[in-house]
């Protein structure tokens, strides 16, 4: 059957390799040369698990065949009924000035840049077209609070409509939470949001990044943060970290500010080349090889926290574990193939236009307008035969792109035109300078040193990631 | 171990062999027609036999009376030589001429099953229950005249066999027939699912899906061993593909995996296997060997020492568990298995499988234990047997 290959560095003698469908194992070199070349010995254990895992086939190979289409669909099946993401940008205000905001911000007091009516009621019918059954409305900005009114109105229409349409509907919302109190809380409450907002780490550092009159970013969120989780419960309520050049500094005390807080998850984010982000690169941006070691910083300091009973997982990793270690994809648009954008999640932006992600949005206030599909007035086939659609289908299945499709990492990572176009004006990307591919071939080498040294406890905290089941204590520790 | 046979005297003529044993404010609550109920009498109580026989009941039990009373005027069961067997509410086929009484169906049993057939398309080297190649139609159709007698709080009855697919269409009158009778008991079949590769076979017990849940056992990751294990080639592939047929028309299965020598080698890839391959698998069962049929004939190629095995057991049953697939240990003894497996060890299924042994005495973990197979000598003994104490249990 096909594989792809790799070697790890810091796995010796070891080779990984991948099939079509995420399997994967780590070969003796010897065993290796034989598998390839077609002469290992049956009577080896290495044949056996190269067969179990279906990398090779005795015989008839129907069987096979049918169990590997079974987890070729099982893992692509977020195809499976379109768009379940919809993103409402209600409106571009914002009252914080972040120095890598990547939402062009306006001030807090210009109506034009809220979503109207009409549009809102546009973009629900339009929602409501795809054929998901289940369907995720997430509200951003901006400030997406200082359109409160609006998320009100839209929540309800939907709810409404859905009495006869009867799908799965979960609200979420990114929010600095400085606005959630009383009246608000009690709303999104009520329609069971689930909510994110920014923390970058310490006060210092949250504080530096988060420019705000009055300097008083932290505290307000934690504030916020305080009342949303008396209000809608501990669980209700994630956050995300964006990294800048001075956050790379300090791994330990970002994660220690998390744990602190009572997070179960922190969410380590590197800049995106997008907005007012792309223009302070020089400032506060960085390269992913800075970004890596970061990384494997913060991931060691979590894995030993969790050696030592405190629980709390970093969620970019859970994702990537839950793309090696299961057979089922995730509900996280942005790393996929083919690629998320349009076919995973849509953005209905304030003033009507539709974007095939967030990103695509960004660009269009960066002057480049090919991911805009259309507007809240075209149809939903309109919009999926879309230029736009036509360019991220074209350019957005890793496994036919230059680069991706000999690549070992590639059942577990995802195409990212829009990243691509961004970063090189190109959607397809040049694979060895890309930024995308540089921070995924960092990240799958440090987990799969990870799981090629096996420690039993880094695999049971990995295990209880990818399952959100507390880690599962070791059975020779306690064994009679 | 309560035994499932007894012999009785007969006096009258029965007018059927199957009976439905009530007491008599059961029997005349007429949830069963009185046709196929036998009234259950204690020594005590005076009934007139007149009264009942107007009411069409099929027959009386008596079980401690030596002989019918002069004014009985109904068929009279008597003078069992085991008393305990049969009690109110279970199922009993009475032959006319021998005397037998056997008990089919047990009220309160902590498992009930139908034998459905002795054939099989497989030769398990383990087998507890060899099978043969004889007709033995005649057991479907005495269950199809019990199945309507058996409780209907039931929660769940078992098909065994022999391979319940080699009965063709008898399989899903059988189904139907539990379905009409029982609508609230959950069935559970044992099948090799070598047949349901046939979509037409699998399409055949529409009627099953969920009602039945189809425990088929697997035994490894790859075609070669499984085949060895079950003696018949192609087995493997036609397995997975009766799985999948059986999935995708919306029935429910269970994976059983019998540790052995043989199975061993394999049993973490299969783990793994079933993860990736049948992640829709709603229970997964790991089970010692039991030491009956083929399995005393190949004890050799077969024999590992549970203890040597626990360990192992705990990892692949807990690869299961942790991602979400109700995984369970059958007929391995506590004592033998690492403490980190016993929250997920059962007291087996089945009463007569409940056995200790001398060294049991005295062990505070015996009423959790499936304790083991204490009659079949030392080649069956575990090293690692031995009773806790109550504070060693506790920790
Ligand atoms: S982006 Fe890079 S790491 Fe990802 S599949 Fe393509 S080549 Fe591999
Ligand atoms: S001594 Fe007997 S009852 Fe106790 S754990 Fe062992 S087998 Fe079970």
């Amino acid at each position: 059957m096909p594989f792809r290959f790799t070697r790890i560095p810091g796995v010796d003698g070891k080779v990984l390799v991948t099939s079509e469908v995420g399997e994967f194992e780590f070969l003796d070199e010897t065993d290796f040369r034989g598998f390839a070349a077609g002469t290992l010995s049956p009577a080896t254990d290495a044949y056996a698990d190269l067969q179990g895992k279906h990398f090779l086939v005795e015989g008839d190979p129907s069987t096979t065949l049918r169990m590997v289409a079974a987890k070729y669909r099982t893992r692509k099946s977020f195809l499976k009924g379109g768009p379940a993401l919809h993103v409402f940008v209600v409106t571009l205000r914002c009252d914080h000035s972040c120095r890598y905001c990547q939402v062009s911000r306006q001030t807090a007091d210009q109506a034009r840049f809220d979503m109207s009516v009409e549009t809102a009621a546009a973009a629900i019918d339009l929602m409501f077209q795809t054929p998901s059954p289940s369907l995720t409305v997430e509200f951003q900005g901006g400030e997406p609070l200082l359109a409160f009114a609006r998320i009100q109105q839209i929540v309800e229409a939907i709810e409404e409509r859905n009495r006869v349409e009867g799908r799965a509907i979960t609200f979420s919302m990114t929010s600095t939470l400085h606005q959630a109190d009383g009246e608000v809380l009690e709303f999104l409450r009520r329609h069971d949001f689930q909510l994110s907002t920014s923390l970058d780490g310490p006060e210092t550092l949250h504080d530096a990044n988060r420019p705000r009159p009055g300097r008083e970013s932290h505290r307000r969120t934690l504030e916020g943060i305080g009342r949303v989780r008396e209000a809608l419960g501990e669980r209700s309520l994630t956050a995300l970290t964006t990294l800048t050049r001075e956050s790379l500094k300090h791994p330990e005390a970002i994660v220690d500010e998390y744990v602190r807080l009572g997070f179960p998850s922190i969410f380590l984010r590197p800049l995106s080349p997008f907005g007012f982000a792309a223009k302070a690169a020089q400032r506060i941006g960085y390269g992913m090889e800075e970004f890596l070691p970061f990384y494997e910083r913060a991931l060691a300091y979590i894995l030993e926290l969790n050696r030592k009973g405190v629980a709390i997982q970093e969620a970019y990793t859970g994702f990537l574990l839950s793309h090696i270690l299961t057979p089922f994809p995730t509900g996280y648009v942005d790393l996929r193939s083919p690629t998320g954008a349009g076919l995973g999640a849509r953005v209905y932006n304030y003033d009507g236009d539709v974007y095939a992600s967030d990103e695509g949005r960004m660009l269009a206030e960066m002057g480049d307008h090919s991911l805009r599909l259309g507007t809240v007035h075209d149809s939903h086939a309109d919009l999926m035969n879309s230029e736009g659609m036509q360019l991220l289908l074209a350019t957005g299945v890793a496994e036919a792109l230059p680069g991706c499709s000999d690549c070992a990492f590639l059942p577990y990572c995802g195409a990212d035109p829009v990243f691509n176009l961004a970063r090189e004006g190109d959607p397809v990307g040049h694979r060895p300078t890309n930024a995308h591919c540089v921070k995924h071939t960092g990240l799958f080498r440090i987990l799969f040193r990870y799981l090629a040294e096996a420690d039993p406890h880094v695999v049971r905290t990995f295990t209880s990631w990818v399952t959100q089941r507390p880690v599962r204590r070791l059975p020779d520790a306690e064994a009679a | 171990m309560l035994p499932l046979h007894t012999r009785a005297v007969i006096s009258g003529a029965l007018s059927r062999q199957l009976l439905k044993v009530l007491d008599l404010a059961e029997a005349l609550r007429g949830d069963v027609p009185h046709e196929q109920v036998a009234v259950h009498l204690d020594d005590g109580i005076d009934v007139d036999t007149g009264v009942l026989r107007d009411l069409r009941f099929a027959a009386v039990m008596r079980p401690g009376a030596t002989d019918r009373r002069p004014d009985d005027v109904l068929p009279v069961i008597c003078g069992l030589s085991n008393t305990d067997v049969v009690n109110p509410g279970d199922v009993i086929r009475v032959r006319q001429d021998s005397g037998q009484l056997s008990v089919l169906y047990r009220r309160g049993a902590n498992a009930n099953s139908l034998f459905l057939t002795v054939q099989c398309n497989s030769r398990c080297l383990m087998c507890s229950q060899p099978p043969r190649d004889e007709d033995d139609l005649w057991r479907v159709r005495e269950l199809l005249d019990l199945i309507p007698l058996i409780d209907r709080d039931l929660p769940q009855l078992g098909f065994t066999g022999g391979e319940p697919t080699l009965l063709g269409p008898l399989l899903p009158e059988l189904i139907r027939s539990c379905k009409a009778a029982l609508p609230w008991t959950g069935l559970h079949i044992l099948t090799n699912g070598r047949n349901f590769a046939d979509p037409a076979v699998a399409d055949s017990v529409h009627d099953a899906a969920g009602f039945a849940t189809w425990a088929i056992p697997l035994y490894a990751d790859v075609p070669s061993r499984h085949d060895h294990v079950v003696q018949a080639a192609g087995a493997f592939d036609a397995t997975v593909n009766g799985i999948y047929n059986l999935a995708e028309r919306g029935h429910a299965i269970e994976i059983r995996f019998v540790v052995h020598a043989q199975t061993l080698p394999r049993m973490q890839h299969f783990a793994e296997f079933i993860w990736r391959n049948m992640p829709f698998v709603s229970h997964v069962a790991f089970m010692g060997l039991e030491p009956m049929g083929f399995a005393k004939v190949n004890r050799d190629l077969l024999w590992v020492d549970p203890v040597d095995y626990g360990p192992a057991l705990a990892e692949a049953a807990w690869h299961l568990q942790d991602r979400g697939i109700t995984t369970s240990i059958y007929n391995v003894p506590l004592c033998v298995l690492p403490k980190a497996a016993w929250p997920l060890a059962r007291q087996s299924i089945s009463d007569w499988k409940n056995v200790y042994d001398p060294a049991c005495e005295g062990c505070s973990m015996r009423p959790r234990c499936c304790g083991f197979f204490a009659s079949h000598g030392p080649a069956w003994r575990s090293r690692g047997i031995r009773a806790f104490r109550f504070d060693e249990a506790a920790e």
